[in-house]
C-alpha cells in the first residue's frame, strides 16, 4: 500500500474545507439578505438544531421516513419475488408497473392528502409510493434472472420450493436488490421533504420552507444543511450495511483485496457513494421522475 | 441401476423443433464407471438432464432401481461443469455442503459428522470456513464433489466435471474421482469430451452419434485397476482404445454437417 492512510484522508478532507473556507470568507462581510454570512448560519444551526428542533422537527421526519422506506422495501422485496417467480404474471404486469412507476411521485401528494388525510399517514404512504418502484422492480429483475444452473442444482439436491426462495433466490437476487434498495433510500429523502412542504405542521421540510417564508434566510441554509448532512449519514450507513452483508458479492466477483478478516465498511465507502449518487442508468432504474420534480 | 431407455428430446415444435436426442437407451451397470462421449454439440448435457429427472425427455423413460425417474432422485448428486455457478458464493463451503442435507432433514450431529467427512475425503477439511471465492477453480470443484459425497448417493452423475480446470489440476480430480469411488463402490455416470479422461476413468465408454444423437456403439474397457496418469496411459492398450474411441468420434463429427 503506497498510499497511507493519514494520506488518504488529507485527500478526503482538502476540497470540503477549502469550500467551506471560501464560503467563510466571501460571506464574512456580506450584507445581502441572500448571502448571510456563515457565521450566522452556524449560529443559527446551533440555535435550532443543538437540540431545539431535533425532538420537535428531526426526528418525526426520520420516523416517517424510517417507516415509508421499511414499508416500502418489505412491500418491494415480498411482492418482487412473487412476480418474479411466476414468468406470466411478470409479463402481464409489465404494462402496468412500467405506467405506474413513471408517474413522478411529488404529483400524487395532492391525491394522497385527499384520500388519506392530513397526518403521519399521508407522508408515509407518498414515501412508500415513491420508493416502493426501485426496489419491486429490480427485485422482480433479480428474482427472475437466477442462473439457470444454480437453480438446477439446487433442485438436483432435492432442495424445496420454500428452501429455494430463502436460501438460494433471495440471496442470489440480493446485489439487484440492494441497488434498487439504494435508489429508494433517495427517493423516500426526497418525499419525505416534499410531503412535509405540504399541509404540515413539522419536520425538517416544513422548517426549510417557512423559515424561507419568514425571510429567514440564515435558518433556511441551516435547514438545507441538516437536510443534506442527514442523506449523507443515511446513505453512509446504508454503504456501510451493505459493504458488509453483501461482502460475498465483491469477493465473487474479485473485488475484495484478498480475503479481509475484518470487512465492513472503509476502504471504498466513498467511492461507492459517489457512484450511488450517479447511479448508471442501465441496472439501476433512477426515478427521473422524482429528481426531476425536486430541482 | 439407472436405465435409459429410449429417450429422446426434442426442443420447440412445428418447423423450429430440434431433435437433440434421436434415441438413446443405455443402462449403468452397479458399481461402474460410465463414461458418455461423443462429438460436441451432441446433446450430452440435454441427456443428464433428462437422466437426473431435471427435465422430463419427449419420449422414452429414465427409471432408477425399477423406479420411473421424474425429479431428481434422492439417491442421485450431480456435479456440474461451471462449479462457480453450482457453488452457493453467499455461504461457506460447509454451509454449501450441508444445505442438501438441511433440506433432506438429516439430522444436525449426523449432517455434521458427513458433512466433515466428504470435505475430508477431498482434502478440503481445513478449509470448511473458506467462501468459494476464496479458493482455486480445481479446490471449488473439489468442494462440489464433497457436497455429492456427503448427500450419499449411490449413483453419481457428472457433467463435464473437469473441464474448467487446468491440465494438472484436472489429473487430480481424475484421481481423486477414482480413489472415492473404489472406495465407496458408487455407480459413476460420466459425461465429458475428452477421450483420455473417458479411457482413464471409465469401466466402460459409451460413444454417442453426432445430432440428432444415438447411441453409436459402447466400448469395454478392461484396463487393469487401480489405475495411474503414468502407468495406465503407458499400456498399449490404453493407446489401443483411446484410438478407437478417437477414431469412432470422429467419423460421427465428420458425418455431422451432412446432418445440419
Amino acid at each position: 500500500m503506497t498510499r497511507s492512510w493519514a494520506g488518504r484522508l488529507v485527500l478526503l478532507l482538502v476540497l470540503p474545507v477549502a469550500l467551506v473556507g471560501l464560503w467563510w470568507w466571501t460571506s464574512a462581510d456580506s450584507g445581502s439578505v441572500y448571502y448571510p454570512p456563515l457565521t450566522r448560519i452556524v449560529d443559527k444551526l446551533q440555535e435550532d438544531w443543538l437540540f431545539e428542533q431535533v425532538g420537535s422537527d428531526l426526528l418525526p421526519s426520520l420516523g416517517r421516513f424510517t417507516a415509508g422506506y421499511l414499508i416500502a422495501a418489505v412491500t418491494g422485496i415480498a411482492l418482487g419475488t412473487l412476480v418474479g417467480l411466476a414468468p406470466r404474471v411478470r409479463r402481464a404486469s409489465q404494462p402496468v408497473t412500467e405506467f405506474l412507476r413513471s408517474i413522478p411521485p411529488p404529483l400524487l401528494l395532492p391525491f394522497v392528502l385527499v384520500v388519506v388525510g392530513l397526518g403521519n399517514a399521508s407522508k408515509i404512504v407518498l414515501i412508500v409510493l415513491g420508493s416502493v418502484w426501485p426496489v419491486l422492480l429490480n427485485t422482480i429483475d433479480g428474482v427472475h434472472g437466477v442462473d439457470s444452473q444454480t437453480l438446477d442444482m439446487a433442485r438436483s439436491f432435492g432442495i424445496g420450493r420454500r428452501t429455494q426462495i430463502t436460501r438460494v433466490i433471495l440471496p442470489a437476487a440480493s446485489p439487484k436488490i440492494a441497488v434498487g434498495m439504494r435508489t429508494a433510500l433517495s427517493v423516500a429523502l426526497i418525499l419525505m421533504v416534499i410531503s412535509e412542504m405540504q399541509a404540515s405542521t413539522n419536520g425538517l421540510g416544513f422548517k426549510v420552507l417557512s423559515a424561507q417564508r419568514s425571510f429567514d434566510t440564515a435558518g433556511t441554509y441551516a435547514g438545507v444543511i441538516v437536510i443534506g448532512a442527514v442523506g449523507l449519514v443515511v446513505n453512509l450507513g446504508f454503504l456501510a450495511a451493505e459493504g458488509w452483508i453483501m461482502r460475498w458479492h465483491r469477493g465473487a466477483r474479485g473485488l475484495l483485496d484478498e480475503a479481509p478478516r475484518a470487512p465492513g465498511p472503509g476502504r471504498g465507502l466513498w467511492s461507492r457513494a459517489r457512484a450511488a449518487a450517479a447511479p448508471p442508468v442501465a441496472d439501476e432504474r433512477p426515478m427521473a421522475g422524482t429528481t426531476g420534480a425536486v430541482e | 441401476m439407472l436405465e435409459i431407455e429410449g429417450v429422446s428430446k426434442t426442443y420447440g415444435s412445428g418447423d423450429d423443433a430440434f431433435t437433440a436426442i434421436a434415441e438413446v437407451t443405455l443402462t449403468t451397470r452397479p458399481g461402474e464407471v460410465l463414461c458418455i462421449v461423443g462429438p460436441s454439440g451432441c446433446g450430452k448435457t440435454t441427456l443428464l438432464r433428462c437422466a437426473s429427472g431435471l427435465m422430463p425427455p419427449t419420449a422414452g423413460a429414465v427409471r432408477l432401481d425399477e423406479h420411473p425417474v421424474t425429479a431428481p432422485p434422492r439417491t442421485m448428486a450431480l456435479v456440474f461443469q461451471d462449479y462457480s455457478r453450482s457453488l452457493l458464493p453467499w455461504m461457506s463451503i460447509h454451509d454449501n455442503v450441508v444445505l442438501p442435507l438441511k433440506a433432506a432433514r438429516v439430522a444436525r450431529d449426523e449432517r455434521e459428522r458427513l458433512a466433515s467427512e466428504a470435505l475430508a475425503s477431498v482434502g478440503l477439511d481445513p478449509l470448511g470456513r473458506k467462501y468459494p471465492w476464496q479458493l482455486s477453480g480445481g479446490m471449488q470443484q473439489r468442494a462440489a464433489i464433497a457436497r455429492a459425497l456427503a448427500y450419499q448417493p449411490e449413483i453419481l452423475l457428472l457433467d463435464e466435471p473437469f473441464a474448467s480446470v487446468d491440465a494438472q489440476t484436472r489429473a487430480d480430480l481424475e484421481d481423486l474421482l477414482l480413489e472415492v469411488w473404489s472406495r465407496t463402490g458408487l455407480t459413476v455416470l460420466l459425461v465429458t469430451h475428452d477421450i483420455d479422461e473417458a479411457v482413464y476413468l471409465g469401466s466402460r465408454i459409451v460413444v454417442l452419434s453426432a445430432s440428432p444423437t444415438r447411441v453409436k456403439e459402447t466400448i469395454h474397457v478392461d484396463l487393469p485397476r487401480p489405475r495411474d496418469q503414468i502407468g495406465t496411459k503407458e499400456l498399449p492398450e490404453f493407446a489401443h482404445l483411446r484410438a478407437s474411441v478417437f477414431a469412432s468420434i470422429k467419423e460421427e463429427s465428420l458425418r455431422r454437417p451432412v446432418d445440419t
